[in-house]
């Protein structure tokens, strides 16, 4: 039920890419969200994705994992076409992705430990109760909690913490697709920057991708392979930071040489991004003159 | 076929000392029943051998540096990548906190009734904590009448009202045909079947028709109140509003029972029409008591303290209908199943004081004379 290689394999670029999204249209009434977007998720990458409020970051991750049926458009992820009519096999699917969603979504009726335990429950029952306990306190422990947050209910949490514990459910599965939205989001600096650590100490160590909607450029700087810009309905450029900084795109400059996007890349101290910045009125200086958007 | 992690045991050169030697994919979905099997091992080891092992991930990796940890073991011949997730591990296998010990069922039998004692007690404080903070909105609004929010009044009185006639309606006239056709089938054993007449129009008029109404506006709209006020409270609307400085008291209590008082009478009278008419209409076929004759009959024979007696009653009803449902909606606090249980609580509470006080009223009347 688990072997990767009795899947289907309906797009052969599914070794590489396992995330697809071809030519995507999703839209709201006459309010189009997505027009004709595409973009490919290489295997082992961090992909963070940014763009402006209400360019629809949220609701391509919801198209990819097929909770927001698109009105057009071809979705594969993991080699599954995710349009095709919904079957047995697709249950397969959800224990190979992890999920974190922007305010953690644990359920509010269960204590965070049996939270994590829920999919483990799910796909393998055969493992036994106390294994499963120990498991989940486990990984809320590896999702930086302490261990006796496992014993609380999600109402008892702090909004942070409920992200780390939403964090330790997506990693239940040790899934080999992790997708994140805004996992960094209302974090202090030190939590984001372990975060961002723990982040990346999973892609290397496990060989996870993962899918990053963000805000936080210190994250994007820190742990993202790639960036993709969402803006005009479509993702407009994909790359690693000098590259996209080396286009000519109005947002993306804005993005990148804000004064925000100037002191993360001064906190990165990367000095061969900085020689790819072109230099920029620094006189707006104050870091509300910035914002990006939230 | 799902292939599962398996151990040997070797032994050592001069056969006192074993290696445990794992082997297979040491993946959190093949680790099957391993914990159980290594924890019934006995004997010693000195290390284990992960060289056979073809795939891990932290699941596996816990799992075996907890048991390297217990026995005191060594590990040989673990991949880069179990390595690397050794380090990432680090002291995790180790418990910090344990679960706070389930007491026994004697100890939690005793804490739950004290619990519901407690409750009962803190619950009629805040009862009545709330019905005194309404009644100071109540003051507030009349000395400043431009503070009743029209537009929200307006709107509780349609969904109260005018939105529920239809339901109401047809219940009253389904009952009033209920209490005919019954009605007429015992009293006929005395020939007294004409008496149905009284028996419809004076229990539909005094009783039933604001009983039945109430308990349908309590499970409609008091419960609607429950679970939008609650849920208005754990999205933060109800803190947002007191930081701006309206008075939720004022904006979300205040139109709701002023409008479920305004609009009870009204449903309540109508709803004892209905249901004399669903008498009159049962009454033309099953008691050949033609309709019209019906309701002049009725008119005769019900006085108008009956019309008063349900009248009276309707916004006292009405307004613990409302009050259990914004009551109940403003103590919600932590998660959504608590909107549930609160929402439940303002239908059973209200409907149940409801009925308490519809017995103390039916005493009332009757000594005053309202018989």
């Amino acid at each position: 039920m688990n072997e990767p290689e009795e899947y289907v394999r309906d797009t052969p670029a599914y070794e590489d890419y396992p995330i697809v999204v071809e030519g995507l249209r999703n839209a709201f009434g006459s309010h189009v969200i997505h027009d004709n977007l595409s973009l490919k998720v290489k295997r082992g990458e961090v992909i963070g994705v940014v763009g402006g409020s209400g360019t629809g970051k949220s609701v391509l991750m919801r198209s990819i994992i097929g909770l927001q049926e698109p009105t057009a458009g071809q979705i594969h992820v993991l080699g599954r076409d995710m349009m095709a009519d919904h079957d047995e096999d697709d249950i397969d699917i959800r224990s190979r992705w992890g999920v974190l969603f922007q305010g953690g979504a644990l359920f509010s009726t269960l204590t965070v430990g049996e939270n994590v335990e829920v999919p483990l429950k799910q796909f393998y029952p055969e493992l036994s109760d106390e294994l499963r306990s120990e498991i989940a306190r486990f990984k809320v422990r590896l999702s930086g909690l302490p261990e006796k947050a496992a014993f609380n209910y999600p109402s008892e949490l702090s909004g942070g913490m409920r992200k780390r514990a939403g964090l330790a459910r997506a990693l239940a599965l040790d899934p080999e697709l992790l997708f994140l939205d805004e996992p960094t989001a209302g974090l202090d600096p030190i939590g984001a920057a372990a975060f961002d650590s723990l982040t990346r100490e999973l892609k290397e160590t496990l060989g996870l991708t993962v899918f990053l909607i963000t805000h936080d450029l210190d994250t994007l700087y820190a742990i993202c392979d790639r960036v993709a810009v969402l803006a005009d309905k479509q993702v407009i450029a994909v790359g690693t930071i000098p590259e996209l900084l080396a286009l000519d795109h109005p947002w993306i400059q804005e993005y990148f040489n804000g004064p925000r996007g100037r002191a993360a890349l001064a906190a990165k101290g990367d000095s061969e991004l900085e020689d790819a910045m072109p230099e920029s009125d620094e006189s707006a200086g104050m870091d509300s003159a910035g914002m990006t958007g939230a | 076929m799902r292939e599962y992690a398996e151990f040997t045991l070797s032994e050592s050169d001069d056969g006192s000392a074993h290696t445990l030697v794992l082997k297979g994919p040491l993946r959190v979905y093949s680790l099957g029943d391993l914990d159980t099997r290594l924890n019934a091992l006995e004997g010693n080891f000195e290390r284990i051998d992960l060289s056979g092992v073809t795939d891990i991930d932290t699941t596996g990796a816990w799992l075996v540096s907890t048991f390297a940890r217990e026995h005191n073991l060594a590990t040989v011949g673990e991949s880069e990548q179990a390595r690397r997730l050794f380090a990432a591990i680090g002291n995790i296998t180790e418990h910090e906190a344990e679960p706070e010990p389930v007491p026994g069922v004697f100890t939690r039998t005793l804490s739950e009734i004290g619990d519901v004692v407690l409750n009962w007690g803190y619950g009629f404080k805040r009862a009545v904590a709330f019905l005194g903070e309404t009644v100071s909105a109540f003051g507030t609004v009349a000395r400043h009448p431009s503070r009743l929010r029209g537009t929200a009044l307006i709107h509780h009185m349609q969904y109260v009202g005018v939105n529920s006639l239809w339901i109401i309606g047809l219940m009253s006239f389904l009952i009033g045909i209920v209490i005919a056709q019954q009605g007429a089938v015992q009293l006929q054993q005395f020939g007294a079947e004409i008496y149905t007449i009284n028996l419809t129009g004076r229990l539909s008029m005094r009783e039933l028709g604001i009983l039945m109404t109430s308990i349908m506006v309590a499970g409609r709209s008091g419960s609607a109140f429950a679970a939008q006020i609650g849920t208005m409270k754990l999205t933060e609307e109800v803190d947002a509003m007191r930081t701006i400085g309206v008075s939720p008291m004022e904006a979300l209590v205040v139109p709701r029972v002023l409008a479920s008082m305004m609009m009870m009478p009204l449903l309540g009278f109508y709803s004892a029409v209905l249901s004399i008419i669903g008498g009159a209409f049962i009454s033309n076929f099953a008691l050949d008591i033609p309709f019209w004759t019906f309701l002049q009959r009725t008119q005769e024979v019900v006085p108008i303290t009956d019309v008063w007696v349900g009248l009276v009653k309707a916004p006292v009803f009405a307004l613990i209908v409302a009050l259990a449902g914004c009551y109940q909606g403003m103590q919600v606090a932590g998660s959504a199943e608590e909107v549930g249980l609160r929402t439940t609580q303002a239908v059973v509470t209200a409907i149940f004081t409801v009925i308490v006080l519809d017995a103390f009223f039916a005493i009332f009347f009757t000594e005053i004379g309202w018989t």
